[in-house]
């Protein structure tokens, strides 16, 4: 599905002393298929920007467009039929489970699209095995005496057993330990290369985002500063840095090595990349 | 007494601990023989993935709970002792992951005031002690306001203040960046190595993130309830394959550099920082 | 929604009424809200909005703001409103099908209603005014002179600080799991009464378990700050009842026997005495 973001504004609490606009103007179109990373500091406006994906929020001014059709025109039973399609993860998306077991938690999303029983229990086997949990062992345990890690995978699973043809995911990998994190990308990553949907990642990692994405958008203050790939992206420290915003270290390590070696390439972002680029120029 | 054991801070003796039982009644080792000790005015950093025991450590060395076997020694004083309790917890402060789980006022400042008031602090001298926490994490400015009209990185610095308020010799600080953005986590990082370099404040950092703990006097790193090693970080972080394999980072220098010497690049295997790995490329 | 109310609220503005003894304010609101209760003539009634309205401005919390918070009780006053209108027996004045409102009914229904108004405008002033903190110190002093609540004081005072704490927490969290929940195809406004009672459940679920598990961090973490209890415990702002306050008193004295003196006030007011 592809998703256009046209002259969306929003603001809360419009004409009260707390006003706040948190989205100005914001158009954007974001290809079926894609893999996008959003970036930008808290109150930047990302959060914002998600929750009119799926029709959560409703914009001030403006609209969005899911294949062509735009979603604020439609009747709110149409609304919660995207919702099925557009599948939003939370942040600490584990906060929100609630069922007694495994099985029935993520059985949750399914049975509210209506689907026959056979067909849930099949969606729900499929999506707790994608994010790398054994259906069997963690089925009929309760959510809540699993570890932190495996709680969280639980909830991802929860919005892909509805499967969504967009996947929005807000800073899935937040208070998790290295390995967690590393694992919860890679299987995002999995995801998005197998089932061929459309990923949208929010994240405060650009080390993260720089691996995966196709296209980064960076926020500041409600406002698209860039739309682009990662390579273009990264190369933008001086605007990075002022507004909050740092570029993987060996982006920085690279920047300095090209006072000594002009040729050497600035646009990269991970270890493996610059490995590759300092092999290539310095050894020769 | 040896001039060594005055100048310490916190000696964890052979300690074990045991969670009674988990939801399917089993008993839980989270802690199985870990002695340490801290020096007054050492800034340490424990890492370990999820489940290392890094938690059931810092909540040990508070006096929160009590070693099944083994002792806790905090400014000389031993957990186990019932009538030490509260002068354990006022030397060694605590400050935990979650910052909206740890302010209890609905005032920034009356929560700062929250400590000494349990300790019968004088009105006066708490007043006193409250403007001069709130000024060393530089938190004046929001002495009036509500806590959840602030920003992550800010709670947190409220929290650091609220401890520094009951004038601990030590701060344990359990995770304090994990749900922080970037510019939260800089800005508690900051204070607290203000703290430890300014102050004298000896700091035990528990973290997930290593960038955090590379300037640190000495790093801890537990797995499986052990210590597994102890060391300062260059001669910790050296050691990547090993660092991977109990799930942890290496900060991204130490890494590149250790892929590099994997290729057959000459260069030392302890470099931490983008100056020194600029000087190991540019000689 | 929920945000709307504004009874618990506090609105600084560093006005005289602010500055006041909490203490002060809790006496006087007690004494004013009984004193609704003995009215009985609507020259006691203007009398009382003429006091709100003197207090109000003199607060500086703009008018809007506190007839906001009416408005979650709209539905409060319009039930007793309808209900002493019919129910009153007395004389008629006019029929409605097999309803009948009397001269008595209607006069019931303006002084109920009037009443319960000026109650939830009286108190939410108190609120507005007075920070969280100063309230729940004015009530654990005020609480030491009722005897078996006395033993509790100290606990009830702090408990209430921690729920004024985590109100406004627990809001946000409330509307982030009911979006999570919506994302995940719950539906909340569609379907019968026991169909939207069923569909909260995955809503409660998760908050019930989060304010546990935030109260015990909290408790873990109010332990790590030696709090024991308010034996020995001292406290960085002391109440101090100062020339206001005793001013106030007085004034406040002489404007509650006013309103207990309009009761006595014969000459009828839109309503026969």
């Amino acid at each position: 599905m592809s998703v256009e973001i046209k002259n969306l504004s929003h603001t809360y609490s419009e004409g009260s002393p707390f006003e706040f606009k948190a989205l100005k103007d914001i158009n954007i179109t974001i290809e079926d298929g894609s893999f996008i990373g959003i970036i930008g500091h808290t109150g930047s406006g990302k959060s914002t920007l998600i929750q009119h994906l799926n029709g959560l929020l409703t914009p001030t001014s403006g609209t969005v467009l899911v294949d062509g059709k735009d979603i604020f025109a439609t009747k709110k039973s149409d609304m919660i039929l995207l919702r099925h399609h557009i599948g939003l993860v939370f942040q600490y998306p584990e906060h929100q489970l609630f069922e007694e077991t495994v099985q029935k938690d993520v059985a949750f999303g399914p049975k509210n699209q209506g689907l026959s029983d056979q067909e849930v229990d099949q969606r729900v086997r499929q999506s707790i095995k994608m994010v790398g949990l054994d259906f069997e062992e963690v089925k009929d345990k309760s959510p809540f005496e699993l570890s932190g890690g495996q709680m969280r995978r639980v909830a991802i699973a929860g919005v892909l057993a509805m499967e969504p043809s967009v996947l929005i995911l807000d800073e899935p990998t937040a208070g998790l330990d290295p390995r967690g994190r590393e694992e919860i990308l890679a299987q995002i990553k999995s995801l998005h290369t197998q089932k061929k949907i459309t990923v949208i990642l929010v994240s405060h990692s650009m080390e993260d985002i720089g691996k995966m994405v196709d296209k980064i958008l960076v926020m500041n203050e409600g406002e698209v500063v860039f739309f682009d790939t990662p390579n273009r992206v990264f190369t933008e420290i001086t605007t990075l840095e002022s507004i909050g915003l740092a570029v993987p270290e060996v982006t920085y390590l690279m920047r300095r090595l090209k006072e000594k070696y002009p040729e050497i390439r600035e646009d990269i972002f991970t270890v493996e990349a610059a490995k590759k680029e300092i092999l290539k120029v310095i050894r020769g | 007494m040896t001039k060594e054991s005055n100048n310490r801070m916190i000696d964890v003796r052979d300690v074990h601990f045991t969670y009674p039982h988990n939801n399917e009644n089993e008993a839980v080792v989270a802690l199985d023989g870990v002695s340490l000790h801290i020096e007054k005015g050492e800034f340490v950093g424990i890492i370990g993935h999820n489940g290392s025991g890094k938690s059931t450590l810092s909540k040990l060395l508070n006096a929160i709970i009590f070693p099944t076997q083994g002792d806790v020694i905090v400014s000389g004083l031993n957990t186990k002792d019932q009538e030490n309790l509260w002068t354990i917890r006022q030397t060694a402060g605590m400050v935990f992951q979650n910052p909206d789980n740890q302010l209890v006022a609905t005032i920034v400042e009356e929560d700062v005031a929250f400590g000494p008031e349990n300790l019968g602090v004088p009105p006066l001298e708490i007043r006193e002690r409250v403007d001069r926490a709130l000024a060393i994490v530089e938190m004046q400015a929001y002495a009036h306001q509500k806590p959840h009209q602030l920003s992550g990185g800010q709670k947190q610095r409220i929290a650091i203040a609220g401890i520094l308020a009951m004038e601990p010799e030590c701060i344990i600080f359990d995770e304090p960046t994990a749900m922080l953005d970037p510019s939260g986590r800089r800005e508690v990082m900051e204070t607290i190595k203000r703290l430890n370099r300014d102050k004298e404040m000896t700091v035990i950092h528990i973290t997930h993130f290593m960038e955090e703990i590379v300037d640190a006097d000495r790093i801890i790193v537990l797995d499986k309830g052990k210590v597994v090693m102890e060391g300062e970080p260059r001669s910790i972080f050296r050691q990547v394959k090993r660092l991977k394999e109990i799930g942890l980072d290496v900060p991204q220098m130490t890494e590149l550099a250790y892929e590099l010497r994997n290729e057959g690049m000459k260069m030392s295997d302890d470099i931490l920082s983008i100056e020194e790995m600029v000087n190991a490329l540019c000689q | 929604m929920l945000k709307d109310v504004t009874i618990g609220q506090y609105y600084p503005t560093g006005s005289v009424i602010h500055k006041l003894d909490p203490r002060t304010k809790i006496l006087f609101t007690t004494a004013f809200v009984v004193m609704l209760f003995f009215l009985n003539n609507l020259w006691g009634y203007l009398a009382t909005f003429l006091i709100l309205l003197t207090i109000t401005l003199l607060s500086k919390i703009p008018v809007g703001y506190i007839i906001r918070g009416i408005k979650g009780l709209v539905l409060i006053i319009m039930l007793t409103v309808v209900l002493n209108l019919f129910m009153t027996p007395g004389t008629p004045v006019a029929t409605l099908g097999p309803l009948t409102v009397t001269i008595e009914g209607l006069k019931v229904a303006t002084y109920m209603a009037l009443r319960l108004i000026f109650l939830v405008i009286g108190t939410s002033i108190m609120t507005l005014t007075t920070s969280p903190i100063d309230l729940t110190d004015g009530m654990e002093w005020c609480m030491r002179f009722i005897p078996f609540v006395r033993r509790y004081a100290h606990e009830l005072a702090m408990m209430m600080s921690i729920a004024l704490r985590f109100i406004p927490t627990l809001m946000e969290e409330t509307e982030r799991i009911m979006k999570a929940q919506k994302a995940r195809g719950a539906n909340f406004e569609t379907g019968n009464i026991i169909a939207r009672a069923k569909n909260l459940i995955p809503i409660l679920i998760p908050l019930f378990i989060s304010a546990f598990r935030r109260a015990d961090e909290l408790a873990t973490a109010m332990e790590a700050r030696c709090y024991r209890g308010g034996e020995n415990r001292t406290r960085m702002k002391q109440l101090a009842f100062e020339f206001r306050d005793g001013a106030s008193l007085v004034l406040m004295f002489v404007m509650i026997i006013g309103l207990y003196l309009t009761t006595w006030i014969q000459i009828p007011l839109l309503f026969p005495v």
